[in-house]
Parts: structure tokens; C-alpha cells; sequence
């Protein structure tokens, strides 16, 4: 008897071993900075909420729409300000409570409040309304044909809960209390938070109630997920075998990675686009020998300085052939994007200096270069590889380059001549590049505009976008607004950031443009 | 000895306040903090109100005097980057260092003394010059290649030791958890406490071994030795313990280094303690945590000058002497 019951027991303890955890051992360099999913904007963030909790869309590992809490979403006829969103049925959050539409009008009004940092992707939304427990509609001021771009980080939270917990509104960094949801979790996603150290260690187990199950491999039951700053570390603990998956894995040892037994690097273009930017509309430059007069002003000038980039030496010195060139400053995959503008930047050092002299420039001229040394993938190599590049046509470029929190703000607070930036573009269309990049600086657009350009009628074609419903039209302005920036050379692009990520061969799964492994859609064997 | 240590003390907060106000003067080079604390899709609308809602559209003067009102309360004020208080967060990452600290002082100390002895009494033998000569690698090589070398061979190539992490910690009471009662947590400390350790480790056995050479030629020593005394009374009981005056002032002033600039070794190995959370502090600009860990290391640095002080009275009899000769004036 006893025997039997031991033999059981075993067997018990085999079985549920055969089933049991796959643990994905995960490290990135950052460390997601809040639970809140309303309070940050931010990539590691999104991504360890992106396990947790879900919103209503997804963007798949290519980067398509997919459905998520919403099963399908559309403008609802006869009014184009309103957008109808049907729910998904049966779903609950990881603590059994319904998923309603009510948590869905909760979310968004949350999300919209002063202190959220994602209420500027839901500017255009004036209400949200729940027709019946498994429809919502949105309100907006005006069509608003590019809404769902703008729901795919934003994530629903559970109104009982957020109630029961004083977790109503997302915390306020100054007003001195932390929020519950700042350090607990409890959405419909596929994992469930188990234990969390901020910047050590987060793990997560899978959600055994996940309504996807049948429809994504699910096939990690529990993940470890450890920031590791150090570049060589991240890479020596994936060789070690102590880590199965590591995002930023830096250009220099991918080769040492791929050529490990057991490991593969994949790789995919990245929603990123490194260019440099140019003050053409100061009066006078800060930092240059020109007195009186702003050389970057004649557009002779920013063609010039465009065409000695060398893109291609940059490619394959810098970058050891992990970029693609590029001629505008759009990814690939984002709506506006043209193959022939992409293609379109060009190096003749010959031809540049002839535009030089045309512009009175033959003898060139000096000019800082402010460039940010831990924000982009060889940032400031970039950057000096530049400084060669234009010295070739009497550009003599005085190079600064320092940590991203100093240098940001020179472009934000217009206090540069000539700056390093990279751009992605989380709503894939390129209305979110000219509203930050192109449209005149001002209270809520064109933050990010540090080129002083300003054109009003750019600009009135830049906030038609917004409430354009008739997509073909809409997107013929967006090849106009294009047009201009490429004529007037707004800025000089160099390339689209390439993604790596470095993982043993027993993990399946493919890069996403976003840099956002979702752990539902892995498998491993 | 009452009136040395209010003095003392005097000193130590007027050094505290001096440091306070260097530290966050210097907080204005560092960067914008709002510029992190807002997603690339703010608008200046958003940067200013969150400045004013932080207080950094105030002047400096009014910035510093706030922060010392609420740092006499232990009140450091949330981090920007976590959303948690300061102290919280502290005193959460400060056992992980303390315990490297802790395990790297007490290797230098062990493994210095004795090696200096060793070379000392042995100067001419092959051995003595083999540790002479991979010291001053120790001592010229930067840590953070040590730490890196340590890596590729033992966790990558060998496959021994982990290469980042603390291991499985286990807590102990409300907020200090140690690594020290687990396999995987004594594993996790030994790569990280030698390479923080090993400059320390030469920089004591350099010490001993010249204090001791320049002791064994004294003549007390000789005289000891004229008396027949064994080699091993006279080295150790007689020679050694007056080398050990400097070397207790160094290693209590290398105690304090070895926290304060255990950024290095944290951050190479991912060490989840106090220097790693300042580097994180400086990338994010997280003002209120850079501030209080530069009050926490000054703190620290005061009072083990003064413990030393302290310890140079109870070692060496000739100070006890000055001051009681000086109070019969």
C-alpha cells in the first residue's frame, strides 16, 4: 500500500515535471521604470507591461495591427468623429474580475488625466462611451483616422481594483505618495507578476485563465527577466548560458555570438532613424566663425553638408554593416515612406563643393557638433565619423559630445547649432514626425523642432492630417509635406538603426521593429 | 577625549553641509531631469508645469535650503526615476553593497597582511619577487578590465561563476537580505569581491611589507634576535604589531573608498547595491537619489575618520600621552 502510494506520488511528480516550466531567462540593458501603465512613455516599460497587461490592439512581431481586447474595431457609419470598439467576451483579469467596457472608459480617461504621460497620443478624444458591456465608442474632435495607432501601448487596467486600491489616479512624482499600481499589477495579459526587485529582478509566471490560449504559442510558463547595464556582461552571461535571451547586443560581438555554439543573433531594421539636425533659423550661430550671418540658412549649404555624408563608409566602418543608409528620415515601414526619397541622399564630395562655393562658402567654415555618446548604437563613432566627412569640404566641425540627459535638452531648449538625433515613430505614420519634427515649435507641436524651420503653410497642412478622412487624400499631403522636407533639407539622415537580439537556439522567435519581445508569441524546444 | 569628539563632530557636520551644497550645485551640469521624466511625445506645456510641480523653476538658494529642511527630517523625497522614496530605495540596495564591502575588505586585509609578512620575511626568495611582480599588474590594471578578465574566464570559458547578480538572496527582518546563506549567493560574491578587492589587497601588502622591512631593521628587533628569541616571536609578536598603525589607517580609510567607489565593480557585474543605483541616478538625472547617496557616502567617510581617530588612541600609547600631557598644562 504504501509502495503504491509512493509509486504515485513519483509518477505525480514526473508528469507534472514533463508539463512544467519553461523559464525564459531574459535581460535588456534597462529596467522598466513604473508598473503603472499609464505613468511612463517609455520602451522597457511598454514591454514589461506588454506581458502583463494588454491593450485593445497589438502590434504583432511584424509590426501588423492584431487584434487584442478588442476583436475588431471600425468608424462607425454615419459619423466619422466616432470609433466603435467591440470587446472581446470572457475575458478577466488575473485576479477574476470581469473585463468590461467600463474598464476600457475607466483606462482611457486615466490615461488622459494631467499626470499620465500617454494623454498626447489621446489629444484628439473628447469622450468614450460604453454602449453595452462589450461595446465602446470614442469621441473624437473631428475624424480622427489613425486612433487605433495610437492604442497599442495604451493598457487596460481593471476599475474595481484601481478603486479598491487608491490606484484611481496615476501617481504624481511631486506629490509624495507612491500609487499602489506603481508596484503591483493586475491586467488580463498573458503572465501574472510574481515577485519584482526595480533594476534586479522581475519574474513572471504564466496566467493559466489567458483567453489566448490555443491562439499563441504560450509556450514560456515563466520568465526571469534581469537588466544588465554592461554591455560585455549581458553578452558574457548569454555565453555562460545563465541568460537564454538578450536584447542590445552591441555590433562588436555579434559576430562572437553568432559564431557560439548554441546561440543565434537575429536581426531586423529598427522603427528608428538617426539624423543629424541643423539650426537654419537662427539669426547667427552660437559656435561658428561666420559673423553676422548663419550659413546653414542657404539650403546650398545643408545640401552640401549632406552630400560629403558618406553613408555607406558609415554603414560598414562604424556600424560593421548593421544599418541601412538612409535618405529621409521615416523607417521604412511608416506611412509617407517613399523608397525613391529613402534612396535619394547621394555622396559627391566634388558636387558639394561646388555648392559651397555657389553659396559663398568656398573656403567653408567651423561649426560645434553636439552629439548625444550613450542614447543611439555607435552614436558618437557616428558623429566623428562625420566630422571627417565635412572637414573634406572645408566644414571644420568642433565635435561635443556627451551623455543624453545633457544633450536633449540643447535641442529642446533651441541651444544648438548642429545635433545628433534619432527618431521612431510608435504610431507608423508619419504625422507624428512632422508634428515633432517639421511643424513650427510651439505649446504642443514641434517640441522636437530644433531646426527653427517654420512654415505656415506646412504647418496648416501638418494639423489638416489630423482630422483627414479621405485616406488618399490624406496621403497625398503627406507626400507634399515630404516634398518639402527633402527640398529644403531639413535634416541630414544618415540611417535606420538595425535591432539584434542575441538568444540559444532553443528560443524561437522573431524581432520585432519596436524592440518589444511580447514572451506570448515565443516558443521554445 | 570628550571635548576631541564634539569637536570632531563639529568638524564632520560642517564637512557635510559643504559637501550638501558642492553636490547639488553640481546637480545643474548633470542634465534636465524632466527632459527623462517625459516621453519624447511631451509638449512644452509638459515640461514646464512638471518643472514647476518639481520645484526646479526655483533658484538654487531655495533648492538647496528645501532639500536640507527635508533631509533633517530623513525625508529625501521621491526618485524620479522610480516613483518610490529615496530612503526606501536605499536602504533596499545598501545590504547588497555592504556585504561586498564587507567580504572584499576583509579579503584585502587577510590576504594583504599575509602576503606583506611573506614577502617581507622572505625578500630574497623567488616567491617574494613572483607576488612583487603580479601586484603592481594588480595595482596598474582598472578594475573594470579586472572585473571583465575575471568574466571571460570564470563564467564563460569555465563556466564556474556567475557573471552578474547577487544569486538567491534570503531576507533577514524587514529590509536587509543577504546572499551569504545560499550556495548561489556565495558563488555570486566571490568574482565581484576580488576584483573589488585586489587593489586594496596589493596596496596593504605593499604597506606591511615596507613597514616590516624597515621594523626588522630596527635595533630592538636585533637585540631581540641577539637574545635568542625564535624567528617566530620576533616577526609576529615584535615586529608586526608596530606595523599595524598605518596599515589601520589605511584600511579604514580603503573601507570607505572600497563603498563609495564600488560604482565600477556594481556595475560591471550588475551588482544590484548602492553604486549601481547612483550610476543609474546620474544617467536618469534622478536628482534626489544622487543627492542622497553623496550625503550617505560623506556620512560614512566622516565617521570612519573618526572611528580611526578613534582607534589611533587605543593602539598607540604615545598619543594617550600627548593628550594627557597637554591637559596638565
Amino acid at each position: 500500500m504504501k509502495t503504491t502510494a509512493t509509486l504515485a506520488a513519483v509518477l505525480l511528480m514526473t508528469s507534472s515535471l514533463s508539463v512544467s516550466a519553461e523559464t525564459l531567462r531574459w535581460a535588456r540593458a534597462g529596467d522598466s521604470l513604473t508598473l503603472d501603465p499609464h505613468a511612463q512613455n517609455e520602451g522597457p516599460t511598454h514591454t514589461l507591461a506588454h506581458q502583463i497587461y494588454e491593450p485593445l490592439i497589438i502590434r504583432d512581431m511584424t509590426g501588423a495591427f492584431q487584434a487584442a481586447l478588442a476583436t475588431d474595431w471600425a468608424p462607425k457609419e454615419g459619423d466619422p468623429n466616432v470609433w466603435v470598439f467591440n470587446l472581446r467576451q470572457g475575458v478577466t483579469f488575473h485576479d477574476g474580475a470581469d473585463f468590461t467596457a467600463e474598464d476600457v472608459v475607466f483606462s482611457i480617461n486615466r490615461a488622459q488625466s494631467e499626470d499620465s504621460d500617454m494623454k498626447e497620443l489621446l489629444n484628439s478624444i473628447v469622450e468614450v462611451r460604453a454602449v453595452d458591456d462589450h461595446t465602446v465608442e470614442f469621441v473624437t474632435d473631428g475624424p480622427n483616422p489613425i486612433l487605433p495607432s495610437n492604442l497599442t501601448n495604451l493598457f487596460m487596467m481593471d476599475k474595481g481594483w484601481a478603486e479598491a486600491n487608491n490606484a484611481v489616479e496615476v501617481q504624481d512624482v511631486e506629490g509624495g505618495e507612491k500609487t499602489f499600481a506603481t508596484t503591483n499589477t493586475n491586467g488580463t495579459g498573458a503572465y501574472v507578476l510574481v515577485s519584482r526587485e526595480p533594476d534586479v529582478k522581475t519574474v513572471l509566471k504564466a496566467n493559466d485563465n489567458y483567453w489566448g490560449k490555443g491562439e499563441f504559442p504560450l509556450q514560456v510558463t515563466e520568465i526571469v527577466y534581469t537588466p544588465i547595464q554592461n554591455a560585455a556582461t549581458r553578452v558574457a552571461a548569454l555565453l555562460s548560458g545563465e541568460v537564454d535571451f538578450i536584447q542590445d547586443v552591441p555590433v562588436q560581438d555579434l559576430t562572437r555570438v553568432a559564431n557560439t555554439d548554441g546561440l543565434v543573433v537575429k536581426t531586423a531594421p529598427q522603427n528608428r532613424v538617426i539624423f543629424f539636425g541643423m539650426n537654419m533659423g537662427a539669426a547667427d550661430l552660437k559656435n561658428d566663425n561666420v559673423d553676422g550671418a548663419n550659413p546653414l540658412a542657404d539650403v546650398r549649404v545643408r545640401k552640401a553638408m549632406s552630400m560629403a555624408i558618406n553613408r555607406d563608409a558609415i554603414k560598414q566602418v562604424v556600424m560593421r554593416g548593421q544599418s541601412q543608409p538612409a535618405g529621409m528620415i521615416a523607417p521604412p515601414f511608416v506611412n509617407g515612406w517613399t523608397a525613391e526619397m529613402d534612396s535619394s541622399s547621394m555622396t559627391d564630395v566634388e558636387a558639394a563643393k561646388a555648392l559651397m562655393a555657389e553659396a559663398g562658402y568656398a573656403d567653408g567654415f567651423s561649426i560645434q557638433l553636439d552629439c548625444p555618446n550613450d542614447r543611439y548604437v555607435n552614436d558618437e563613432a557616428i558623429c566623428q565619423a562625420a566630422v571627417g566627412m565635412l572637414a573634406q569640404i572645408g566644414v571644420t566641425v568642433n565635435l561635443d559630445a556627451k551623455p543624453k540627459a545633457q544633450h536633449f535638452p540643447l535641442i529642446t531648449n533651441d541651444e544648438t547649432d548642429f545635433y545628433m538625433l534619432g527618431w521612431g515613430v510608435p504610431t507608423y505614420d508619419s504625422e507624428y514626425i512632422f508634428n515633432f519634427l517639421v511643424h513650427t515649435r510651439g505649446e504642443d507641436r514641434g517640441s522636437w523642432n530644433g531646426t527653427g524651420f517654420s512654415n505656415a503653410d506646412v504647418d496648416a497642412k501638418i494639423v489638416s492630417l489630423a482630422s483627414e478622412t479621405d485616406l488618399k487624400a490624406r496621403n497625398a499631403t503627406i507626400g507634399e509635406i515630404w516634398q518639402v522636407v527633402q527640398d529644403e533639407q531639413l535634416y541630414i539622415p544618415i540611417h535606420h538603426q538595425v535591432l539584434n537580439w542575441g538568444m540559444t537556439d532553443k528560443v524561437g522567435i522573431e524581432v520585432s521593429p519596436e524592440d518589444d519581445p511580447k514572451m506570448k508569441f515565443f516558443t521554445m524546444n | 577625549m570628550l571635548a576631541y569628539v564634539i569637536r570632531r563632530v563639529a568638524q564632520s557636520v560642517l564637512v557635510l553641509l559643504v559637501v550638501g551644497l558642492v553636490a547639488f550645485s553640481m546637480f545643474s551640469f548633470v542634465g534636465d531631469p524632466v527632459d527623462n521624466m517625459l516621453g519624447q511625445e511631451r509638449t512644452q506645456a509638459d515640461i514646464d508645469r512638471l518643472r514647476e510641480t518639481l520645484g526646479l523653476d526655483q533658484p538654487f538658494p531655495v533648492q538647496y535650503w528645501k532639500f536640507l529642511e527635508q533631509a533633517a527630517q530623513g525625508n529625501f523625497g521621491l526618485s524620479y526615476r522610480q516613483g518610490r522614496p529615496v530612503s526606501e530605495i536605499l536602504l533596499e540596495r545598501l545590504p547588497a553593497t555592504l556585504e561586498l564591502a564587507f567580504v572584499s575588505g576583509l579579503l584585502a586585509l587577510i590576504g594583504g597582511i599575509a602576503l606583506g609578512i611573506f614577502t617581507a620575511i622572505r625578500k630574497r626568495g623567488a616567491a617574494a619577487h613572483v607576488i612583487m611582480t603580479l601586484s603592481l599588474v594588480g595595482v596598474s590594471l582598472p578594475t573594470f578590465l579586472i572585473g571583465i578578465l575575471l568574466i571571460y574566464v570564470f563564467s564563460v570559458q569555465l563556466g564556474w561563476l556567475p557573471s552578474f547578480g547577487r544569486g538567491d538572496v534570503t531576507s533577514l527582518g524587514d529590509w536587509w537580505t543577504t546572499g551569504f546563506l545560499s550556495v548561489s549567493g556565495l558563488k555570486a560574491l566571490i568574482l565581484p569581491a576580488i576584483t573589488l578587492g585586489l587593489y586594496q589587497m596589493t596596496l596593504i601588502m605593499r604597506l606591511v611589507r615596507t613597514e616590516m622591512l624597515e621594523v626588522l631593521r630596527t635595533d630592538y628587533i636585533r637585540f631581540a634576535r641577539a637574545r635568542g628569541l625564535r624567528d617566530r616571536a620576533v616577526n609576529f609578536r615584535h615586529a608586526l604589531k608596530n606595523t599595524l598603525v598605518p596599515v589601520i589607517t589605511i584600511t579604514g580609510l580603503q573601507l570607505g573608498s572600497i563603498i563609495a567607489f564600488a560604482i565600477i565593480t556594481e556595475t560591471v557585474f550588475q551588482w544590484p547595491g548602492v553604486g549601481l543605483l547612483f550610476i543609474n541616478a546620474v544617467q536618469f538625472v534622478d536628482i534626489p537619489v544622487m543627492a542622497a547617496y553623496l550625503m550617505m557616502i560623506s556620512v560614512m567617510f566622516v565617521g570612519i575618520n573618526l572611528i580611526v581617530d578613534m582607534l589611533y588612541f587605543a593602539i598607540d600609547p604615545r598619543l594617550r600621552i600627548d593628550q594627557t600631557a597637554g591637559r596638565a598644562k
